[in-house]
């Protein structure tokens, strides 16, 4: 009894939470990896496109609510996403044109789109903030979970519940449609070849006569459609904040590279590295040991690290890859 | 650093003076309008994010390096003033002090031993290796710093409850925190340099990132978000109730016609002024010579093509790891010199956008790869970056004055202080665009 006790703290309060946590850090890290890919710079505005693209589904979601429509026992924000979608992937297809197009043309060093991207991350923040505020927002409506504590208590007799968040497993579904999708379109599709031709060899994709302005507007809108759906997840999930947003920025990055930069596989494969490592060194692990081990005692929580410093988590993962194996995992584009 | 080819600036020799000329008119207009306090409080905090900007100048128009993560190196070099001129905690140190030292040593000893035995063993043991002295070692710091760490805090909590300083006076912190500073660059410079450019900028936001949160979080160490207030001014600030109480000054004051009060806070901010100008005339004067000495050369053929460099027998990495080090250092004399200004250390205060990228937008408005710009961009940004802040609300009153009141108008009322972020990413993306060369271009 006492080990299943123990199993099931570990789902409830590790497997459970950083599996959610690991499909949205995927499923920003694929939209920073496609970038990279194609567009071959590190998009610092990444984690505020999340921001944006989740601000306006909410706008979008509060519009819905006020028209008295609801998904049922789903969230409202999940119809309201394409909405979301749409206004992100214009607002930065305009931005491409307006700021990166230039770039592009005059063949600028990466570093320099890099900067670029810093200022482009500043103004959707600001735009961010201007149009919802600073203030964290609850928008996640529908049934709350699929398997409550209460009701599992009761159906097994057991003493740790185990509680399973409609959002968290809305949030793996909808994470495994989009990457199947996303990986059907790159693979299936004459587009999505051509995407990764231009990734794997510019030149000769040019020469084969692919439209470069044709891919980089799909790479802008794909990347929009994972940022924003992240986002919402992320938020429906947790809570939408944006500076929160802007803190994504490092775990979603150290997921991209420790899978490899440029790898849609290793991307994937990296934010639950990420996820699992973060959510395991900042549990308190004293509950389980105590179930496990039969007359064991713990003195203090047997926390590793205090969840503050689950950044430093990511962070320190990322040190490691870039020492030992800078390519990724996953074999990644050059160093 | 664009493609575009460089074509002599407008005004040549006398563009630098006359922008300066025109930065110490905006100030003393402040000064005239709005009294000398605030406008001297301006001048101080944009004489510090002069040397910020110098700092991450020498980084990025130097060598081409991207730090984004400034704030980290400010908080690093702002935790100097503490650990240096505040007086010591009594019963710290025999409390567990000594102990958290001690903890500390362990674990630098755990990554020596690491990395030595990396370099020694091969394949499956390398590994085994590896792993075992690094969960160990975490363990034993954990066991010897935790029960240090309750007992250090545990001494008058609402008070004290950290380490406290050495009591040394406050000039001695600002070259400390430079070390400080310097030496966590030179850990991070050592893993991402000589990899792709992104990585050190990727690196460089997580460590920024990672110093803040431990400046949040350990309280034994500065505590954390209680703050440290009270730290020691510099030599020779005094302190404004100390002029007002002496009688010689408030005469003195009464025979120039002044308020002794306003009196007071405008000659400590004058004292503070001069100082940092003489650290920061120091600061150029050695930039300039590193600049235009054969290494300041070698520097910029290296960011220009680092591939002929390296075929000249230019070390790349070596040498961008020593400018990486050496701006880095700036930034933490900077930031320990904003500690002893404010005289007291919030960790909560340091912003990514506020610390990091702000000072990025100097540098770039000012001209990347001029010394001179980055204080004329230090000065410049950090004066519009207070104003915008009176400005956005009152043009927006403007703007939604014909408005009729409700929702809406309140809104964007209430919005337009996060217009400076705006204003900044558009400035930022405008220079970058249609001059990159800044305010002063380089040469």
């Amino acid at each position: 009894m006492d080990f299943l006790n123990a199993i099931v703290a570990i789902l409830n309060y590790v497997f459970v939470p950083a599996t959610a946590y690991g499909a949205q850090l995927a499923l920003g890290a694929l939209g920073v990896t496609l970038i990279y890919g194609i567009l071959r710079f590190s998009n610092f505005a990444h984690g505020d496109t999340m921001a944006f693209g989740t601000a306006m589904t909410i706008l979008v979601t509060w519009g819905l609510q006020k028209l008295g429509l609801h998904f049922g026992p789903l969230p409202t924000a999940l119809i309201a996403l394409p909405f979301g979608i749409a206004i992100t992937a214009a607002f930065v297809l305009a931005t491409d044109r307006a700021v990166y197009a230039y770039y592009r043309k005059v063949r600028a060093a990466p570093v320099i789109l890099v900067m670029v991207s810093v200022g482009v991350m500043f103004v959707m923040n600001g735009v961010t903030r201007f149009v919802i505020g600073v203030d964290e927002i609850q928008f996640t409506d529908g049934a709350r979970f699929v398997i409550s504590a209460k009701g599992f208590r009761e159906a097994t007799g057991l003493a740790e519940p185990l509680a399973i968040r409609t959002t968290q497993v809305l949030t793996v579904v909808l994470a495994g449609l989009v990457v199947w999708a996303l990986f059907w379109f790159l693979n299936k599709t004459r587009t999505g070849k051509s995407m990764r031709a231009f990734s794997d060899n510019e030149d000769l994709a040019l020469l084969s006569g692919i439209n470069p302005n044709h891919v980089v507007a799909v790479t802008w809108i794909i990347a929009a459609a994972l940022a924003t759906t992240a986002g919402v997840l992320y938020g429906l999930d947790k809570s939408f904040k944006a500076f929160n947003y802007f803190q994504l920025l490092l775990p979603i990055f150290a997921s991209a590279i420790v899978g490899g930069l440029g790898n849609p596989l290793g991307a994937i494969a990296g934010g639950f590295i990420i996820a699992y490592s973060e959510v395991a060194v900042t549990y308190a692990w004293k509950k389980v040991a105590t179930y496990a081990i039969p007359g064991f005692e713990a003195e203090g929580l047997m926390q590793l690290l205090s969840t503050e410093y689950k950044f430093a988590v990511s962070f320190a993962i990322l040190i490691i890859v870039l020492l030992f194996k800078p390519t990724g995992l996953f074999k990644g584009k050059a160093v | 650093m664009s493609q575009h080819q460089p074509t002599a600036a407008k005004g040549g020799a006398l563009r630098a003076p006359l922008f300066f000329l025109i930065m110490a008119g905006l100030i003393v207009l402040e000064g005239m309008t709005s009294g000398w306090n605030g406008a001297l409080g301006i001048l101080n905090m944009g004489l510090i994010s002069a040397i910020l900007a110098l700092g991450v100048n020498m980084q990025w128009g130097y060598a081409g390096l991207f730090n984004t993560g400034v704030v980290g190196f400010i908080a690093l070099g702002g935790l100097a003033p503490v650990l240096i001129s505040m007086p010591p905690t009594p019963g710290a140190f025999s409390a567990g002090g000594w102990q958290i030292l001690i903890a500390l040593l362990i674990a630098v000893a755990s990554l020596v031993l690491t990395i030595w035995l990396n370099g020694r063993l091969k394949g499956k043991a390398r590994a085994l290796g590896v792993i075992a002295v690094l969960v160990a070692g975490f363990f034993l710091y954990r066991a010897v710093f935790d029960p240090a760490v309750e007992a250090v805090q545990a001494i008058n909590p609402s008070a004290l409850g950290y380490l406290g300083g050495l009591g040394l006076p406050t000039l001695f912190a600002w070259p400390v925190g430079a070390l400080l500073a310097a030496g966590a660059a030179w850990v991070i410079g050592k893993t991402a340099l000589g990899l792709r450019s992104d990585y050190l900028a990727i690196a460089t936001l997580g460590i920024g990132e990672i110093i803040v949160s431990v400046l949040r979080n350990e309280e034994w160490l500065a505590r954390g978000v209680l703050n440290v207030n009270g730290i020691p001014r510099p030599w020779p600030v005094p302190y404004e109730i100390a002029l007002q109480e002496s009688p010689a000054f408030v005469e003195r004051m009464a025979a120039l016609g002044v308020d002794p009060v306003t009196g007071s806070t405008v000659l400590v901010k004058l004292l503070y002024t001069g100082l940092f100008v003489i650290v920061l005339a120091l600061l150029l004067i050695a930039a300039q010579l590193a600049l235009n000495s054969p290494w300041g050369r070698m520097m910029r053929a290296i960011r220009d093509n680092e591939i002929s460099a390296a075929a000249m027998g230019k070390n790349v990495t070596r040498r961008h790891l020593q400018i990486f080090v050496i701006g880095s250092a700036v930034i933490g004399l900077a930031g320990a010199m904003m500690i002893s200004l404010d005289g007291q250390m919030t960790p909560s205060s340091y912003n990514p956008l506020r610390y990091t990228f702000l000072i990025w937008v100097m540098v770039i408005v000012g001209g990347s790869g001029n010394n001179w710009g980055s204080v004329l961009g230090g000065v410049l940004i950090w004066y519009l970056w207070i104003k915008a802040e009176v400005w956005g609300p009152n043009l927006m009153g403007m703007i939604t004055d014909q408005l009729s009141d409700g929702a809406v108008k309140r809104h964007l009322v209430d919005s337009a202080a996060h217009m400076r972020l705006i204003v900044m990413g558009l400035v930022l993306i405008l220079v970058l665009r249609f001059s990159p060369r800044g305010l002063l271009p380089e040469r």
